[in-house]
């Protein structure tokens, strides 16, 4: 029970994909302008990691060896079409600020990462562990990230404005999400060299 | 001190007596001019926020080495003076002072320590802490206080717009550079070379800032590579555009004495740190500055790029000194 218990625990500190494996960059660094859009983001990959690790679990051995990425990237972009209506039905504000990042996750590398490393070789119920860990690792991530730009950017927490005006309008800026990312990263980093 | 003379150690053994130390102090003596230019044209606001850029410049230093990076203390080696006094002089004179620490704190911390301190930076910290100031607060960091030697009384804090600025909203709304050239708030070139024109308080005077590059290059701290090819790329290349056009490009001596062009190319792209090794790349590095800066001014959004240029040649600074190795002592071309 404990192996199973670190399958789901390493997404989210050891192995976190975003500040420790540098995946999936591009969300990281464009959608996180809030912290409700890192949520958001990172709730949306999650479903996809989960149900895409669990369906090539279930199909890895009817997947011939040859075409596994194609099959792969269909199989995760039918669950990204999924969540993109979804989201577009029940959640227009969200989908308006996320735009073109939501298709965007078939092309996400944690998500053909775990499934061309992970749920390609393990069972269906690791894999769906896994795909769970790394998803809230991821949206931890994006949280944190998001928490910080939305804070230094427009003085505001959970889209709450506490102060007047504009904050510290870089960081809501693409050159902010490179600074807040490299910040973390190195705490992390610090945190891990310590223990 | 007779063990230390007799020590035997590798060449070079003949040492020309500078240090750190004696480098920085020197520049911070160079830039003593242009600061006493500014204290007649602007005033008081100007030693404050000197002072409070170059103190909490200190400080962040200070701390950041002795409790996060665990080294001995560095703010006597002056290097943190000159982050302060530079970034203090590419601001204007009336921005709200935490605003200046923020800087000083991005300079220092960002622009700085997180590269690993003084030597390892890969950007000029002063620059990068002004960029980061002017996308950051678009509003405060450009609105410039009009110039007004000491002597004269009258309304304290009136702003007025740069010489470039004013340049640049007159090319967009269809005028035609002579007709600006004789807006009433434009200064004139004698004007713009003593230093009474708007703009960032160190930047104004293109005098004194020449006064103390002469100062640096007889002390042999800088040498003429990077602000003669800066200078003469910025003359040149806009001077090309002047040709072509002259009632949509302002001419060279424009280009050459209004904004952060004199400042930029005499001592924010000569910093040591941060620009190549070889007299060759130095050349290069100054080409590339004065191209960016003028394609910026002519084409750009913004109405000034010589912060940017600096900081996209420093980063192009590594693969410069790649390509442009100093030749090896005594050895021989093939």
């Amino acid at each position: 029970m404990n192996s199973k218990l670190s399958i789901l625990t390493k997404g989210l500190f050891k192995e976190n994909p975003t500040l420790v494996l540098i995946l999936g960059m591009c969300p990281s660094l464009g959608v996180t302008t809030s912290a409700i859009n890192g949520i958001g983001m990172g709730l949306a990959t999650t479903f996809v990691l989960v149900m895409s690790n669990v369906l090539i679990s279930f199909l890895k051995n009817v997947i011939p060896n040859k075409v596994r990425i194609p099959s792969f990237i269909v199989i995760i972009a039918t669950f990204v079409s999924i969540i993109d209506l979804l989201i577009q039905g029940y959640l227009p504000a969200l989908a308006e600020s996320l735009g073109l990042f939501i298709p965007l996750i078939v092309v996400n590398c944690i998500v053909l990462g775990r499934a061309e490393a992970f749920a390609s070789k393990n069972n269906i119920f690791d894999s769906l562990l896994d795909g769970l860990g790394m998803g809230l690792g991821f949206t931890f991530a994006l949280f944190l990230i998001g928490f910080c730009r939305e804070l230094l950017g427009s003085g505001a927490i959970l889209n709450t404005k506490f102060i007047e005006g504009d904050g510290i309008l870089i960081f809501v800026l693409a050159p902010g999400a490179f600074i807040v990312m490299g910040f973390i990263i190195a705490i992390v980093n610090y945190i891990q060299q310590k223990k | 001190m007779n063990e230390k003379l007799l020590q035997v150690s590798g060449s070079p053994h003949i040492h020309s007596g500078e240090s750190v130390k004696k480098i920085m102090w020197s520049v911070v003596l160079a830039l003593l001019p242009a600061f006493l230019v500014s204290i007649f044209y602007f005033g008081l606001p100007v030693i404050i926020l000197t002072f409070v850029s170059i103190a909490s410049c200190i400080v962040f230093e200070y701390l950041i080495q002795k409790y996060m990076l665990k080294g001995e203390t560095t703010i006597w080696d002056g290097s943190a003076v000159i982050t302060g006094m530079l970034l203090a002089f590419n601001l204007p004179a009336n921005l709200p002072l935490w605003m200046v620490v923020v800087g000083a704190l991005i300079a220092i911390g960002v622009g700085k320590m997180a590269f690993g301190g003084l030597g390892k930076n890969l950007f000029n910290p002063a620059l990068v802490a002004r960029v980061f100031l002017l996308i950051s607060f678009p509003v405060q960091m450009t609105s410039w206080p009009i110039p007004k030697p000491i002597f004269k009384l009258g309304a304290d804090v009136v702003s007025g717009p740069t010489p470039l600025g004013i340049l640049k909203e007159g090319v967009k709304s269809g005028q035609s550079v002579e007709s600006i050239m004789h807006n009433s708030d434009m200064p004139g070139y004698v004007d713009m070379l003593l230093g009474q024109m708007g703009g960032s308080f160190g930047e104004i005077s293109a005098i004194a800032l020449l006064i103390g590059a002469i100062f640096l290059l007889i002390r042999k701290v800088i040498t003429w590579h990077i602000p003669v090819s800066f200078l003469l790329t910025v003359f040149l290349f806009s001077g090309i555009f002047y040709l072509v056009d002259p009632s949509y490009y302002a001419n060279p001596f424009f280009h050459l004495l209004t904004g952060g062009v004199m400042l930029g190319a005499l001592f924010m792209a000569t910093d040591m740190v941060t620009s190549p090794t070889s007299a060759s790349g130095m050349l290069i590095f100054g080409l590339g500055c004065g191209v960016i800066t003028i394609i910026i001014r002519l084409f750009g959004a913004y109405p000034e790029g010589v912060s940017f240029a600096i900081l996209i040649m420093n980063a192009l600074v590594p693969l410069i000194n790649k390509g442009f190795k100093p030749r090896i002592f005594g050895k021989i071309k093939q």
